[in-house]
């Protein structure tokens, strides 16, 4: 399945990945002022880490033996088995981040914006085409690609 | 092909997604007393509290029985194996054949000995029955509950309870809180947490006798000291589930002995969950590992197998992730390391309730506690698991934004950058 | 463009600055933060490498310091709110036609460091631009034009001597022709040093010059070992430093050219600070970790025609005389008799660099009042070779402030072989004009050695953005020659019929030797 992959050399840690992550999984996803500004303002599920002058972002591997996905109490944690992405069903999940000690990637997060949830990258399911993170990226330093 | 499974839990519903990732055919039985759609174990403190409702109890989708084609025999329990005509009998006087059998009858609560068990208030802490009496018993007025053990089970009960408005005291043997994964100094954090939250303690102490006629009135401790209540929660833990297999020929030791396929002595039966034993990572030894994840992983290697695709188990993590109110912990592996081999590295910022501890032998981690700033603490538990070797990065780890890129750049580049992560 | 800053001397900006208990500076430009469009996410903050954004953590938000604000538009291009603009700051001195702000604010830095002042990029000044007086022909009736589209057009352009007559055997050449460079496109890339610019800026070159058939040139840097395989794509240069010059150098590339002298800077040598000295700089130019790179102004062993024919000829003997060596010069007043001279001393192609010429670092006088333009020098230079018969000896390459394809295709009338793009071809790998090079903290990775900028120009999206220009301009070349009825650019090498002058008095069109619009 394609996965989004980083291009540490060319990552100018911009954290525009984050802010349209933001976005994108807002309620105002065509909106990014909104976005930022109305009502609860999720978490970012891509982060930059960076140690100058090393950055790249980081998300969910969305991982074949997922741990995440054996991890979860209630089962919000899944895989959907068309896009083979790890989805968590935010209805579902209480926020007890069993998820968060068992992603080797840390690519989960807390997002106590609205109820505790776990927050993870979702490949922009809900979208068309490439996930926002790869789509805004200004310098080709995050790719959406299969690899073997 | 003919699959039972024994159960409606983790293990059992690991097992059915096991199966059914190589064997989309094959007839599968699931057999559990519980009257109930697969729920989670876990979520019965949750829906205790009223933070989760009853159609979000569910472990799985509705028709998650369906998709996979299980016949599901919910509410009739499994009286007897017959390993050799290679049946399970139900209650029901029904004889269900299978060619291959799981067992993931999980575990029942400890009950130590003492005086007046007999009385009405008493409750467990492990089903969802047990918490749908606690909460008619709360809704029938009782005001004051004791409940016996701080561990997982019994701070997460507090945590409803309290929520509930019950004035409470929590019984600890320990001489401190969640003494299984915390050590002293997170306890104290924790405790003085909960404390906050109107939840009393009694630590270094047992209930020696229960007070009452026919109902509970209070109880008496070890150290002669009265506490009057109207309801007890026996919440010290639990124990394999074996009475299904006593006297069957199949291998029982604290739990039912498997090999790592999950197998266990007598061929075509398997057995995973809280009922059996496993490997454990770390600690490098056989133990029963009465936590979800690795319930769910013994069974969903347990199907493969059954399904005939060879799978090893590769062990579980003794791993937690807990939380009171606002405050969320982690811990894994070992905490409290008793010889001289370990070193610790620890930092604490009591008056922000975080604490970060790691313990390590031969640079590499084997258990830490996160308290408070929890982010990203797999990437620790994954270190664990595979052992790596951490002495590049150590000055590291306490840092609450240690990350990937604190790793060497190949290895960073190596984990990031393949395609089937 | 050659390597950055001037001489190790006091210079006016940023370093040498004395402790002056009142700094006369004002800001030159105003950053406008539209607080309706602004969602503090702080990318500004991230990208500035001037720290003209800052996140003020205690009130949440998000502010700027005029005052280090350069003007790059990094910020503004960033902002995924479009919430910032740039203006020129509001601020002005008394009217006085004598005295402007610039020449005041000169005088404060001056008096507050006791340096030269520098600038980068080519001048600023209002000179008279040439190209822009210059009008092309079009074919009507009599000499139909050419669509590009349906008939085959030839941009294809040999660089090198050619000889007085060919001999033709069985209809095949009977003999050798002297070393040729093959252009695509009658377009190079402009020397400019890695030092100068980032590693990323030349790998971007040397693809792109790849790609569509054309080439870099390393400047005075020497070649890193990285882009070695783009040789038959590099032009080598030797300057007065002779930093990383070996004889496998000399042999990487495709052709030799020996640098005297700069548009931006006639007369200058070059300084690299020893902070951009790097290991990778060091190690490609052969100098130590961190010394200060120095060019002299002049060649040391170069003060005649015959020293500089001394050096062509050990040039070729060092590479078998197997590529063709090109010996570039600043345009100055009697550039002419310069470039028969380099012609007669063996040169195969003449490079002249026009006084809007840029460059990484020049003292800012010299920049400004210093040269000829290059429209002027190459008439000049090209009829002069004309009249003595020597201009079949060598080709004639210009640059200094080629804009465009249509300035190409006037250059080539007026006689160019081809032209060096520097400033376009920055401007094409994001170059935004802040004209700060010489300070190292290029916003857009271009003209720094900052481990945290150059990796801003991604060298895949830089090489396609170079190429992509590249070919824009040859198709609007074959439009415009096209319209001509020329279906070679051969065909309209010096053939000035096809310009009229406009705006121009009769000296300037004498000298460019064209005719006024109208004639």
């Amino acid at each position: 399945m394609k996965r989004v992959y980083a291009k540490e050399e060319a990552c100018v840690g911009c954290r525009l990945c984050e802010v349209h992550c933001i976005v994108a999984h807002s309620k105002y996803p065509d909106n990014i002022i909104k976005a930022f500004r109305k009502g609860n303002r999720p978490a970012a599920r891509v982060f930059v880490e960076e140690n100058k002058p090393v950055s790249f972002a980081l998300q969910c591997r969305h991982c074949e033996d997922a741990p995440c996905t054996r991890a979860c109490i209630t089962g919000a944690m899944h895989r959907d088995y068309h896009s083979g992405a790890v989805i968590n069903d935010e209805e579902r999940c209480v926020g007890c981040w069993t998820c968060i000690i068992a992603c080797p990637y840390g690519a989960i997060r807390r997002d106590e914006s609205g109820k505790k949830v776990a927050a993870k990258c979702d490949l922009c399911s809900a979208k068309e085409g490439e996930p926002a993170c790869v789509a805004n990226c200004p310098n080709d330093a995050l790719v959406f690609e299969e690899r073997q | 092909m003919d699959y039972v499974i024994i159960g409606n839990s983790a293990a059992a519903i690991g097992s059915v997604e096991g199966i059914r990732q190589i064997d989309r055919e094959g007839r599968i039985t699931l057999i559990s007393d519980e009257p109930y759609h697969t729920y989670s174990r876990p979520l019965i403190s949750y829906w205790l509290a009223g933070k989760v409702t009853e159609d979000k109890m569910t472990y799985r989708d509705k028709n998650f029985y369906e998709v996979n084609n299980i016949t599901p025999i919910l509410g009739v329990k499994a009286e007897a194996l017959d390993l050799k005509g290679k049946t399970v009998k139900l209650a029901s006087g029904e004889a269900v054949p299978y060619d291959k059998l799981m067992i993931a009858t999980g575990g029942k609560p400890v009950i130590p000995p003492m005086e007046g068990l007999d009385k009405k208030g008493i409750f467990s802490f492990l089903k969802y029955d047990d918490v749908r009496e606690i909460k008619e018993a709360v809704s029938g007025g009782k005001k004051k509950a004791v409940i016996i053990g701080a561990g997982l089970i019994g701070t997460k009960a507090a945590e409803a309870l309290v929520k509930l408005g019950l004035d409470l005291t929590v019984v600890e043997l320990a001489g401190r809180v969640l003494p299984a994964i915390l050590d002293h100094r997170a306890a104290s954090i924790v405790q003085g947490y909960m404390e906050n939250m109107g939840i009393k303690f009694e630590l270094n102490s047992t209930v020696a006798k229960v007070l009452g006629d026919s109902e509970v009135t209070g109880v008496v401790l070890n150290n002669g000291k009265e506490i009057s209540c109207d309801m007890l929660v026996i919440a010290i833990g639990v124990r394999p589930n074996t009475d299904l297999v006593t006297d069957t020929g199949i291998l029982v030791n604290r739990g039912i002995v498997v090999n790592d396929k999950i197998e266990t002595n007598v061929s075509d039966v398997y057995a995973a969950g809280d009922v059996s034993e496993g490997y454990a990572l770390i600690w490098d030894s056989v133990m029963v590992l009465p936590l979800l994840p690795n319930a769910y992983l013994q069974g969903e290697t347990a199907g493969r197998n059954m399904a005939g695709e060879e799978t090893v188990f590769p062990g579980g993590l003794v791993m937690n992730a807990i939380g009171f109110g606002d405050l969320p912990m982690v811990t894994a592996g070992i905490v409290n390391p008793d010889s001289g081999e370990y070193e610790v590295l620890s930092n604490a910022d009591s008056e922000n309730c975080s604490y970060r501890k790691v313990v390590l032998r031969n640079n590499c981690i084997i258990g830490f506690i996160l308290l408070n700033k929890i982010d990203r603490a797999g990437i620790l538990t994954g270190l664990m698991k595979e052992k790596a070797d951490v002495s590049a990065y150590k000055d590291r780890l306490l840092c609450s934004d240690f990350g990937y890129i604190d790793f060497p750049e190949e290895v960073r580049k190596s984990k990031l950058g393949r395609g089937a992560a | 463009m050659g390597s950055q800053g001037g001489r190790a001397r006091n210079w006016a900006d940023g370093r040498g600055e004395g402790n002056m208990s009142l700094n006369y500076s004002t800001p030159e430009f105003i950053i406008e933060r539209n607080n309706d469009r602004c969602i503090d996410c702080r990318v500004c903050v991230t990208q500035c490498a001037n720290e003209a954004h800052i996140y003020d953590e205690e009130e949440d938000k998000v502010v700027s310091d005029d005052m280090k604000c350069i003007n790059c538009h990094r910020c503004v291009v960033f902002c995924p709110t479009r919430a910032l603009s740039v203006r020129k700051h509001p601020l002005e001195y008394r009217e006085n036609a004598s005295w402007s702000g610039h020449d005041i604010n000169t005088i404060y830095k001056q008096a507050a460091s006791g340096g030269i002042l520098l600038a980068g990029m080519g001048t600023g000044k209002k000179y008279p631009i040439y190209w822009d007086h210059l009008l092309l022909n079009a074919s009507q009736v009599t000499n139909p034009s050419i669509d590009p589209l349906r008939e085959p057009m030839e941009l294809k352009t040999f660089l090198g001597r050619k000889p007085e007559t060919l001999k033709i055997e069985n209809g095949r050449l009977a003999e050798k022709l002297p070393p040729q460079l093959e252009l695509e496109v009658p377009i190079m890339f402009a020397a400019m040093s890695f030092g100068s610019i980032s590693l990323n800026a030349h790998k971007s070159l040397a693809r792109a010059a790849e790609e569509v058939g054309s080439f870099f040139n390393t400047g005075e840097g020497g070649l890193h070992r990285e882009l070695s395989g783009y040789g038959k794509n590099t032009i080598v240069q030797v300057a007065s430093g002779r930093f990383g010059v070996h004889s496998e150098y000399l042999n990487a590339g495709a052709a030799i050219e020996i640098k005297i002298g700069q548009g931006a800077k006639p007369g200058i040598g070059g300084h690299l600070p020893g902070e951009k000295v790097g290991p990778e700089v060091s190690l490609t130019r052969m100098i130590p970790l961190g010394s200060d790179a120095i060019s002299p102004a002049p060649h040391h062993d170069i003060y005649s025609i015959e020293d500089l024919r001394q050096l062509i000829f050990s040039l070729k003997e060092a590479t078998n005389y197997e590529k063709p060596v090109s010996v570039k010069i600043a345009a100055v007043h009697n550039v002419a008799a310069i470039a028969s001279g380099i012609v007669r001393a063996g040169a195969d192609i003449v490079t002249i660099d026009g006084f809007r010429g840029g460059s990484g670092a020049t003292p800012l006088r010299t920049r400004d009042s210093v040269g000829i333009p290059i429209e002027t020098a190459l008439a000049a230079v090209d009829s002069r070779l004309r009249q003595e018969g020597i201009r079949n000896q060598a080709s004639l390459v210009v640059s200094g402030s080629i804009r465009n394809s249509s300035d190409v295709v006037k250059a080539v009338a007026l006689g160019a072989d081809a032209v060096n793009i520097g400033t376009a071809a920055l401007i094409a790998l994001g170059c935004h004009m802040c004209q700060k090079c010489y300070t190292g903290k290029c916003n857009w990775g271009i003209a720094t050695q900052d481990p945290n900028l150059t990796k801003r120009l991604n060298p895949d999206i830089g090489a396609r953005r170079a190429a992509n220009l590249l070919r824009a301009w040859g198709h609007e070349i074959k439009e415009l020659i096209g319209g001509m009825g020329i279906n070679a650019l051969e065909s309209l090498r010096g053939n000035r019929l096809m310009l009229r002058g406009i705006g121009l008095n009769e000296k300037e069109l004498k000298i460019l030797g064209i005719k006024a619009a109208g004639e």
